[in-house]
């Protein structure tokens, strides 16, 4: 017989849940007591709801597994909701816990409540409000299910103080299957459909694959190699899909899409054939045009949400299903097919990527003198770990230039929040990752606007030793929205600076505990970022100046095709 | 085009605001809405109109399948189909045109619900085309009050939308 509070524990320890983040308050007391007393579900204690959210998706982007939150009613509820918010524009599975008030006080605007179901509800894959605590163990059984199945995706259980009540006792048994009779995701793609792609794709002459976030998030990355290996046509990843194919290899044409290479959009914009997977055809993808978007191409699309399919670009083979099978079920036709490639036309379509590619539409021009610039500072860092750390980033231009210049060669190493966009992400999901890896090299690369969104969470890396090294591009502003006055709005920049409010990191970073080091000559950078990364069992806070002049390029063109692009202050396609 | 959709979902709490909330959320209409459970009282059949082209539909019709709670759901208009609306309607009638209006009641099989020596309640049933009809045919008639249920559907013939 056990309390509703610790069935709960009970249940997400069945559920396989080693890890949880989240903060107490009032409702959430009980379930907090149920903690205490046992030792089988690890809760880390963040400074602010919003870090535990991102956390746990840093947790779940890294491992694959799901992240668990737990959070009081009210406004812990409500300030899990950006995070909640982030995890499901990216897909990942998460299930949030979030104390309500008691059930009889449920409705009657008492002390912190809040209607969390419906104030989660357009940000959640799916809710739960647990009316008995005997309907525990079932809803976190569905939960998980929905959570981690199909397109992945958040879930919220609001549980009401007195069903976690410890003088009440319930019988427990935790269930070995879950079956939802209204919710049943696709578990294989349409072999006709799938078929009939393979001809398509075996006799194209000018084909791209187009690989997002769902290769990653659908463990499809390994496949994605293997067929595309064995096409040998260019594949181009997404923001979200950065990983999923070696950004080393040969074949990979970079990232494309508003800040993608040269050689990724022209590719994209002259292919005949694009197989899309995982991939949603986002407005940063498209650019804002979609009538103009690669007009020659036969799209080919593979996802496991149809809603995703012709949502924008209309697909002419439309697959539904998991990537990872369906790319494995695409490869077995490709080496039964007696149809050849066409070597030729396969042969001058990478003559002609090759000579996009001599543009070097990613070149780094030096500031001159000791500035550095803040591309210098992510290939510094890829240098530092041997491109073979986890990165996480914030939002904004230092976004771009990690996503630009280091190089993934394995999928769930770039942390990064893609669709929402959520400045103050990096620090806490960084967090996330090094609890799921204490060993591994974790670097959070941010800027002094997004770092200051969560910078609280200095003291929860403080009390569980979490030696994340912060690599700050310091450019004094808000990088990204200052790139935008200077290019749309005549220079002027509205409440984009604070040069002279900001703080002293490396001071900030030691009251906290931590180490700090602040770079700002360009011949120091590669050495010290070294000696940064040598001191493995600490938190080491990188301040570097970089020249706040520096824009990101390349840029697509408002409403321009995928081929109309800045491709520097004073050149464009 | 106006669509007739019609979902089989959970009979649970909370369903319907996430219906409701995937078409405000998507910026998509809803023209008018029904629900109540159906034979099996762990279900509820939700019947809602909204206009869009086809693409629009698509998009509507996919969203409404990936919310959890829905089970199944069918657009009524892609098939031939009943349809129905009841409305109530109280008008002002005295003198002549009580003979007048009760006729025109009459010739859409209309009931009169209620009198009182001043006014009607008329109760219609049928298409929605047919309800606007009726209206329009009470042209110049004083309406004091008027409630419709919107639509309510079925397929016609062998179909049926069940688990």
């Amino acid at each position: 017989m056990l309390s509703g509070g610790d069935m709960l524990l009970r249940a997400l320890h069945d559920e396989g849940v080693e890890l949880m983040f989240g903060y107490p308050g009032g409702a959430a007391l009980h379930i907090y007591d149920a903690i205490f007393n046992q030792d089988k579900v690890e809760h880390i204690l963040v400074r602010h709801e919003q870090a535990a959210t991102h956390a746990a998706d840093g947790y779940a982007r890294s491992t694959g597994r799901p992240g668990v939150v737990l959070v009081t009613s009210g406004p812990g509820a409500t300030n899990a909701i950006t995070g909640i918010a982030t995890a499901f524009m990216d897909s990942i599975p998460m299930v949030v816990i979030s104390g309500q008030v008691a059930r009889d006080a449920i409705g009657s605007d008492a002390f912190q409540e809040t209607d969390m179901i419906g104030v989660s509800r357009p940000v959640v894959k799916h809710s739960f409000m647990v009316r008995q605590a005997e309907d525990i163990p079932m809803i976190i059984k569905q939960a998980f299910h929905i959570a981690t199945t199909g397109r992945p995706g958040p879930v919220v259980i609001d549980i009401p103080k007195d069903v976690a009540d410890p003088s009440e006792t319930f019988p427990y048994e935790y269930p070995e299957t879950v079956k939802i009779r209204s919710y049943s995701p696709p578990v294989k793609g349409h072999s006709g459909q799938i078929k009939k792609a393979v001809e398509i794709l075996m006799q194209a002459k000018k084909p791209v694959i187009y690989a997002g976030g769902g290769v990653v998030q659908g463990d499809g990355a390994e496949a994605l190699t293997k067929l595309a290996k064995k096409l040998g046509y260019p594949v181009t990843n997404t923001l979200m899909g950065l990983g999923a194919y070696p950004a080393t290899d040969k074949q990979f044409v970079g990232m494309l899409g508003m800040h993608g290479t040269y050689e990724a959009n022209m590719s994209m914009h002259e292919s005949d054939v694009i197989l899309a997977i995982g991939a949603r055809f986002d407005d940063r993808v498209t650019n804002s045009d979609v009538t103009k978007f690669c007009p020659d191409a036969t799209i080919l699309h593979i996802d496991i949400d149809p809603a995703s399919i012709s949502k924008t670009i209309t697909a002419h083979v439309p697959i539904v299903g998991p990537v990872a099978s369906v790319l494995n079920e695409m490869l077995e036709q490709v080496e039964a097919s007696k149809q050849k490639i066409d070597k030729e036309a396969l042969d001058a379509w990478w003559k002609k990527i090759d000579h996009w590619r001599e543009r070097d539409s990613l070149a780094v021009t030096p500031a001159g003198g000791e500035l550095i610039k803040p591309q210098q500072v992510v290939q510094a860092l890829y240098a530092a770990t041997n491109g073979d750390a986890y990165i996480t980033s914030d939002v904004g231009q230092h976004q771009m230039f990690a996503a630009q210049y280091y190089h993934f060669d394995l999928p769930r190493r770039w942390i990064n929040s893609g669709g929402l966009g959520t400045m103050g992400f990096g620090l806490p999901a960084a967090m996330g990752v090094q609890l799921a890896f204490p060993d591994a090299v974790v670097a959070c690369v941010t800027g002094e606007g997004s770092i200051q969104m969560n910078i609280q969470e200095l003291a929860t890396c403080n009390q569980c030793a979490l030696p994340i090294k912060i690599v700050n591009l310091n450019n004094e502003a808000l990088g990204m929205v200052k790139q935008w006055q200077d290019m749309q709005y005549g220079g002027r920049y509205s409440h984009s600076t604070y040069a002279d409010s900001l703080p002293d990191f490396v001071a900030l970073a030691e009251a906290y505990g931590h180490s700090g080091v602040r770079i700002e000559k360009l011949s120091e950078l590669g050495a010290k970022m070294k000696e940064a990364f040598a001191m493995k069992d600490k938190l080491v806070f990188i301040d570097v100046a970089v020249d706040p002049n520096e824009h990101v390029y390349p840029m697509a063109i408002k409403g321009g095709s995928m081929s109309e692009m800045y491709l520097s202050k004073t050149e464009r396609t | 085009m106006r669509r007739i959709v019609s979902v089989l979902m959970e009979n649970q709490p909370g369903a319907l605001s996430r219906v409701v909330g995937l078409f405000s959320q998507r910026n998509y209409n809803i023209n008018s809405l029904t629900v109540a459970p159906t034979e099996d009282p762990t279900l509820s059949r939700l019947t809602l109109t909204t206009i869009g082209d086809d693409r629009k539909i698509e998009q509507i019709i996919k969203h409404l399948n990936k919310v959890v709670d829905v089970a199944k759901l069918v657009d009524l208009t892609e098939g031939s189909h009943i349809e129905r609306e009841l409305m109530l309607i109280k008008v002002k009638v005295t003198g002549a045109q009580r003979a007048e209006v009760k006729r025109i009641a009459d010739i859409f099989r209309g009931d009169v619900v209620d009198v009182t020596p001043t006014m009607y309640t008329i109760q219609l049933t049928g298409t929605s085309e047919k309800l606007d009809g009726f209206l329009q045919a009470l042209h110049g008639t004083s309406v004091l009050e008027m409630v419709r249920t919107g639509v309510t559907g079925i397929a016609k013939g062998e179909k049926v939308l069940s688990m």
